[in-house]
């Protein structure tokens, strides 16, 4: 059995332009360190599937905090079931605006359950699924419908990423992985429809330290393993700090956002 | 002027709604509040992947907490769950199967609702690049019962219960009862029903403040909390 450990940037090698990268980004369980190896790798064309297209503050993000859009200049189309892309404090939400009103971006809207099914699709090898979200509302436009049963049906194509970016608690050297806590999200999932699956850790173990009953991705479905170094942002010691970081930011932002309206109400009276 | 029902009210009359032993997401918003009031027995999911969840870490508090926060532990809005007996943590696919499954109530906040029980909820215009839809549409067509809370007006005065939707539908038909800062109102087959009000508030304001007809029964009663 082959040692699949490596490192981002020649796990990222292999990457082409054009490619399809599906991730979660959904707080604990996002590929952060991954997400940067990437951009650095500078493939262009790509189409971005995430459950969420969340923005950091440019503040923020000067100060090594990781969003999806630090992949915009590489990036044609997003797939996206949730983005808050109008984000006074982001610059990148400005640029998103205008890239779609130019036509050199495109966003395909799907809902959470959406996403992950038609990803489960692409795991399993079907032509499309037929789901009955959306039924009645924008999603339905332009795709074929179909009653089965009484219930009334949108087909969906699946979705098969090209390149998987995956983040766990730990992995063996085989590239089996286990996760912690809500971290799971669309990992687990999106290790088994990419054609190539990069997988970030906190920790790598020898053969035979996990528990086989308690591993959530079998090593079949990762071809790459990178641990996250300790010096990155995102390392397990790392990111407390960054975290408490954004999280003070918001509430400092939220606290300001209400004095404001506080003003407002004042002035009115 | 009379006084409508804070968020705090409309979301522990809301909370009642919940019985031990029910499964419940709670949307953003109101919704979240309902959280403090919901009845010991009654679990509530999050959508990224956590059933039976309890107290929420205090933001202000973290950084004095770290040694007790788990990292890999949030609720879907970014919250810092504590851990609690009988919590169970999962990925998506399982959390969705749960969610359209019809095991799980939603309560989630509105923009608009109509008399046919459709509701807007993601966002309130087309041409919005945004894309808001997250689990709303999931939440709203799998719901064992959709409950939505909201401000009974927008800010500008236009009544939120409509005849017909004019913002982006988030789902057709599914809506089982609103409850508003003025008002719980049953949605059934052949329209709306009038069934409590807020206190100090009769039925005729209601209807002024309502976009569609509402059928009001004779024992119309006084919103508790």
């Amino acid at each position: 059995m082959r040692d699949k450990v490596t490192t981002a940037a020649e796990a990222m090698a292999e990457v082409q332009d054009g490619a399809l990268v599906a991730f979660n980004f959904w707080g604990p369980g996002t590929p952060l360190h991954l997400m940067r190896a990437l951009q650095e790798r500078g493939v262009k064309d790509l189409t971005i599937c995430t459950n969420n297209y969340t923005l950091r503050a440019d503040i923020l993000r000067e100060q090594g905090a990781v969003d999806a859009a630090i992949l915009l200049p590489q990036t044609r189309k997003i797939i996206v079931a949730f983005s808050g892309v109008q984000q006074e404090d982001s610059s990148a939400s400005v640029e998103i605006a205008r890239r779609v009103q130019e036509g050199t971006l495109e966003i395909e809207n799907v809902s959470h359950g959406l996403f992950i099914e038609r990803i489960q699709a692409g795991a399993m090898h079907l032509g499309g699924i037929y789901s009955p979200i959306g039924i009645g509302t924008s999603l339905e436009v332009g795709k074929e419908k179909r009653v089965i049963n009484g219930v009334e049906y949108i087909f969906q194509e699946p979705i098969v990423p090209d390149l998987g970016l995956v983040n766990a608690a730990k992995a063996d050297k085989f590239g089996n992985l286990v996760c912690h806590g809500t971290a799971r999200a669309a990992n687990p999932i999106i290790a088994m429809a990419a054609r190539y699956t990069i997988a970030e850790v906190f920790e790598v173990v020898e053969p035979g330290e996990l528990d086989p009953d308690a591993i959530v991705v079998p090593a079949a479905f990762v071809d790459r393993i990178v641990c996250i170094p300790d010096d990155d942002p995102h390392s397990r010691e790392r990111r407390i700090e960054q975290t408490l970081h954004s999280v003070k930011y918001r509430l400092q932002k939220m606290a300001e956002a209400e004095a404001e309206a506080e003003a407002a109400r004042g002035g009115k009276s | 002027m009379k006084e409508k029902l804070t968020e705090e009210l409309v979301a522990m009359r809301a909370a009642k709604e919940l019985v031990p032993g029910d499964y419940c997401n709670l949307g953003i918003g109101i919704p979240l509040n309902c959280a403090a009031y919901a009845p010991e027995g009654a679990m509530i999911q999050s959508e990224n992947g956590v059933l039976g969840y309890g107290p929420v870490h205090d933001r202000e508090s973290l950084d004095e907490n770290i040694e007790r926060v788990d990292w890999d532990v949030a609720d879907a809005g970014m919250r810092y769950l504590e851990y609690v007996p009988g919590m169970s943590y999962f990925d998506m696919l399982t959390s969705f199967a749960m969610i359209r499954s019809g095991r799980l109530l939603s309560i989630l906040g509105g923009l608009q609702v109509s008399e046919k029980g459709d509701a807007a909820i993601h966002t309130m215009s087309k041409e919005d690049i945004a894309s808001k839809i997250g689990g709303s549409m999931d939440l709203a067509w799998g719901a064992k019962r959709l409950i939505v809370t909201m401000t009974h007006c927008a800010k500008d005065g236009t009544p939120k219960i409509v005849r017909d939707l004019t913002m982006p539908v988030t789902v057709r038909g599914r809506v089982n009862l609103i409850v508003t800062d003025l008002a719980v109102i049953e949605v059934t087959s052949s329209g709306l029903v009038l069934k409590e009000v807020a206190p100090g508030w009769t039925p005729e304001e209601i209807q002024e403040q309502t976009g569609a007809t509402l059928t009001i029964v004779p024992d119309v009663r006084e919103m508790e909390f």
